[in-house]
C-alpha cells in the first residue's frame, strides 16, 4: 500500500471528481462527505509518504511500470514531500472550513463546485509530485482550468477578472510550453533528472538559455510575480470565499515549488546562479515586487484585497530567497512556501468567517467587529503577527533566513525591502485591529455610547475550529522550526549550494 | 542581409509560429472586444501547437507506422531507420495540447457569456466605464 503513495494523491482525488459530479445529479448531500474522503486520503498519503521519503530518500514512482524516459515517472524527495504534505493539509483543512461558506455563497451549485475544487488539489499535488515536464504542464492547465471556473463562481466583478486571470494564466502556461519544447528539441528528453543528465554539456547554447528564461517567465506570470501580478488581486477578492481561501495559499506557492525545482533539478544550481549570472537582476525585481505589493496593499480599504496585495508581496520574498543563491536564501524560501501557505490560509479562513456573517469585509464594515466576532479575531492576531513576523510564530523564522541569506549573498536591498514590508505589515495589521477592536460597531451611528449593544454572533463551529487548527499551526510550525529545517529542507537543497 | 535571409528562409517554421504567436499577444492586449482577446487566446496557444508539430517533422521521412511490424522476427526482420519516421512524440504531446487549448477556449467563452450576460457588452472599455459608474 505504501508503495502505491504517489499515484494514490492523484488518483484519488482525480477520479472522486468525476464520481462527486455524478453524485451530484442523485443527492448533493452526498458529494461534501466523498470530497472530504477524497482529500483524506491524499493527505494521509503525503504525510505517508513523507515520512518514507525521510526514511529512504528520494522515490521514483513508475506510473504503469513503464521506466522514465519513456514513461512518466513521479519523483518524489525532501523537497515535494514537504510541498506534498502542505498542499495536502492546507486543502483539507480548507475543505472542512469551507462547507457552510460553500452552501451559503454558492446554493445550488455546491456540487460542481466539489468536484471542481478536489480537481483542484489533484491538479496542484500533480504538479508537485511529477517528474516529467511535460505532465507537469498538463496538470498545471488542470488546476487552472479548475480554478477559473471556482472563482468564477463569484458574485459582482468575478466573471470578469476572473477572464483577465485567464488570459494571463494560458499565456504563463504556453510560455512554460514553450520552454518544455526547446528543451525536449535540444535534450530529446522531457524527463526532469533526464534532461538534468543531459543538459551540463549543452549549457553553452543559447536554445538552452532561452527555455531556462521563457519557463521562468511563464513560472513568474502563472505566481503573480511583479510586474506580472495585474491578474491576481481581482480575481482572489471577487471569487467566492472557499475558492480564494483555497487558491490563495496554494497555487501561488506551487508555482514557486516550479521555480524552485526548475533551478535546483531540471537546472542546475550551478547553471542558474553562476553561468546565467542573471539573479542580481532577479533579486532586485523581487525588491521592487516587495515594496510594490506592500504600497498597493496600504492603499487598499478592502479587508480581502489588502490580503492579495500582501501575497504579491510575499511572492516577491520567496523569488529572492530562492535567487540570493545561498543556503540560507534558499532554506528561507522553502520554509516560506510552508509557513505562507499557512499564514495565507488563516488569513483567508478569517475573510470567509467575516464573510458568512457580515455583508462585506471592507474596513467600514469591520468596526467593532471583535465583540461580534472575538474567536475569529483572536485567530487573525496569531496571522497577523505571523505574516509581520514576530516570533514565536512561524513568519518569524523564514524571514530569519531570508535576511540572513541576503546579508551573506550582500543583497543589502532585499534585506531593506524585508524589513519594509514588515512595517508596513505592521501598520496594515494594526490599522485592521484598530478598526475592529476600538472602533464603535458600524450600526451606533456614533453615539456609541456605554456598554456595546452588539450580542456575538460568531461563525459556526465547523469553521471556528479548522481556524484555530491553523492558527495553533502557525505557532507549532514556528517552534518546530528547527526540526523542519535539519530534517526535511537541509536534505532538499543540494550539497553544491553552500 | 544575405545571412539574415538565409537564416528566415532555413528556420522559416520558428519564423511563423513567433510571427502568429506576436499575432496572438498583439490580439489579446490591443483588442478592445472580450471575444477578439480570446480569439487572439487562442491564436498564441496554436502557434505553440504549430511550434511542436513542426520540430518532429524531417526532410523525406513518412510517418511513423512500420509497414511490416508485425512478425517481425526471423526473415521479416528489418532494421528501423529513425530518420526515415517523423518524430510521433511531439505530435502526441500536442493533442494533449490541443484538447487543454480547447477547454480553455469553452471556459473563456462560457466566461464571456456570463459577462455579456450581466454587463449587455462585450466591449472591454464600456464594461469598466459600467464598473466605474456604480
Amino acid at each position: 500500500m505504501s508503495q502505491q503513495y504517489p499515484a494514490l494523491l492523484v488518483i484519488v482525488p482525480l477520479l472522486s471528481a468525476l464520481v462527486i459530479s455524478a453524485a451530484g445529479w442523485i443527492n448533493k448531500r452526498l458529494c461534501f462527505p466523498i470530497a472530504v474522503a477524497a482529500l483524506g486520503v491524499a493527505a494521509y498519503s503525503s504525510i505517508g509518504l513523507l515520512l518514507r521519503v525521510l526514511d529512504e530518500g528520494a522515490i521514483v514512482y513508475r506510473l504503469g511500470g513503464w521506466d522514465p524516459p519513456m514513461g512518466i515517472a513521479y519523483y518524489v524527495d525532501h523537497l515535494n514531500g514537504l510541498v506534498l504534505t502542505v498542499v495536502s493539509v492546507v486543502a483539507f483543512l480548507n475543505l472542512i472550513a469551507s462547507k457552510k461558506s460553500i452552501e451559503l455563497e454558492l446554493g445550488d451549485k455546491t456540487a460542481p463546485f466539489y468536484a471542481l475544487y478536489v480537481l483542484q488539489v489533484t491538479g496542484l499535488l500533480g504538479i508537485v509530485a511529477t517528474g516529467d515536464a511535460f505532465n507537469l504542464y498538463v496538470l498545471l492547465e488542470i488546476t487552472a482550468l479548475s480554478g477559473y471556473a471556482m472563482l468564477a463562481m463569484g458574485k459582482d466583478r468575478a466573471q470578469l477578472s476572473t477572464l483577465n486571470y485567464l488570459y494571463m494564466g494560458t499565456i504563463g502556461a504556453c510560455f512554460y510550453l514553450l520552454g518544455v519544447g526547446y528543451l525536449y528539441i535540444v535534450t530529446g528528453s522531457l524527463n526532469m533528472v533526464d534532461i538534468a543528465n543531459l543538459l551540463p554539456p549543452l549549457y553553452e547554447s543559447k536554445a538552452v538559455l532561452g527555455a531556462f528564461i521563457i519557463c521562468l517567465v511563464g513560472v513568474w506570470v502563472k505566481m503573480a510575480f511583479f510586474p506580472l501580478h495585474a491578474w491576481l488581486p481581482n480575481a482572489y477578492t471577487h471569487g467566492p470565499s472557499a475558492a480564494s481561501s483555497l487558491i490563495a495559499p496554494l497555487v501561488t506557492k506551487v508555482m514557486i515549488y516550479v521555480m524552485i525545482r526548475l533551478i535546483l533539478t531540471v537546472f542546475t544550481p550551478e547553471f542558474a546562479f553562476n553561468i546565467l549570472a542573471i539573479s542580481k537582476p532577479i533579486v532586485w525585481l523581487a525588491v521592487v515586487a516587495i515594496f510594490m505589493g506592500a504600497i498597493l496593499a496600504l492603499s487598499e480599504r478592502n479587508l480581502k484585497k489588502m490580503l492579495t496585495y500582501i501575497i504579491v508581496a510575499e511572492v516577491g520574498y520567496m523569488v529572492g530567497g530562492a535567487w540570493l543563491g545561498n543556503r540560507a536564501g534558499m532554506t528561507g524560501a522553502i520554509l516560506h512556501i510552508v509557513n505562507d501557505a499557512l499564514m495565507t490560509l488563516c488569513a483567508f479562513l478569517v475573510v470567509s468567517n467575516i464573510a458568512y456573517k457580515l455583508k462585506g469585509y471592507a474596513f467600514d464594515d469591520l468596526k467593532g467587529l471583535v465583540r461580534k466576532m472575538p474567536f475569529t479575531m483572536g485567530a487573525f492576531v496569531v496571522a497577523a503577527l505571523s505574516i509581520i513576523g514576530v516570533p514565536p510564530t512561524c513568519g518569524f523564522f523564514s524571514k530569519w533566513y531570508l535576511i540572513s541569506g541576503a546579508i551573506q549573498a550582500g543583497q543589502y536591498a532585499f534585506m531593506v525591502a524585508l524589513l519594509f514590508s514588515s512595517l508596513v505589515n505592521v501598520v496594515l495589521f494594526f490599522r485592521v485591529i484598530e478598526i475592529c477592536y476600538y472602533e464603535p460597531f458600524a450600526d451606533d451611528g456614533g453615539h456609541g455610547h456605554g456598554p456595546p449593544s452588539e450580542p456575538m454572533a460568531e461563525a459556526p463551529l465547523t469553521m471556528l475550529v479548522p481556524l484555530f487548527i491553523v492558527a495553533a499551526g502557525l505557532v507549532l510550525v514556528g517552534i518546530y522550526t528547527g526540526d523542519i529545517v535539519n530534517k526535511i529542507i537541509e536534505f532538499a537543497i543540494p550539497q553544491g549550494i553552500v | 542581409m544575405g545571412d539574415l535571409i538565409q537564416m528566415v528562409v532555413a528556420k522559416y517554421n520558428y519564423w511563423i509560429y513567433i510571427t502568429l504567436m506576436m499575432i496572438g499577444l498583439y490580439a489579446m492586449i490591443a483588442k478592445n472586444n472580450l471575444v477578439k482577446k480570446i480569439v487572439g487566446m487562442n491564436i498564441f496557444q496554436t502557434a505553440i501547437i504549430l511550434f511542436y508539430v513542426s520540430t518532429g517533422a524531417k526532410r523525406g521521412a513518412t510517418i511513423p507506422i512500420l509497414e511490416h511490424g508485425h512478425g517481425g522476427h526471423g526473415a521479416g526482420a528489418h532494421m528501423v531507420h529513425a530518420a526515415d519516421y517523423i518524430n510521433p512524440l511531439p505530435h502526441v504531446l500536442m493533442l494533449t495540447a490541443i484538447v487543454v487549448s480547447v477547454a480553455t477556449l469553452g471556459v473563456a467563452l462560457a466566461l464571456a457569456i456570463r459577462v455579456y450576460n450581466r454587463y449587455d457588452t462585450l466591449e472591454e472599455d464600456e464594461i469598466l466605464a459600467q464598473i466605474r459608474e456604480k
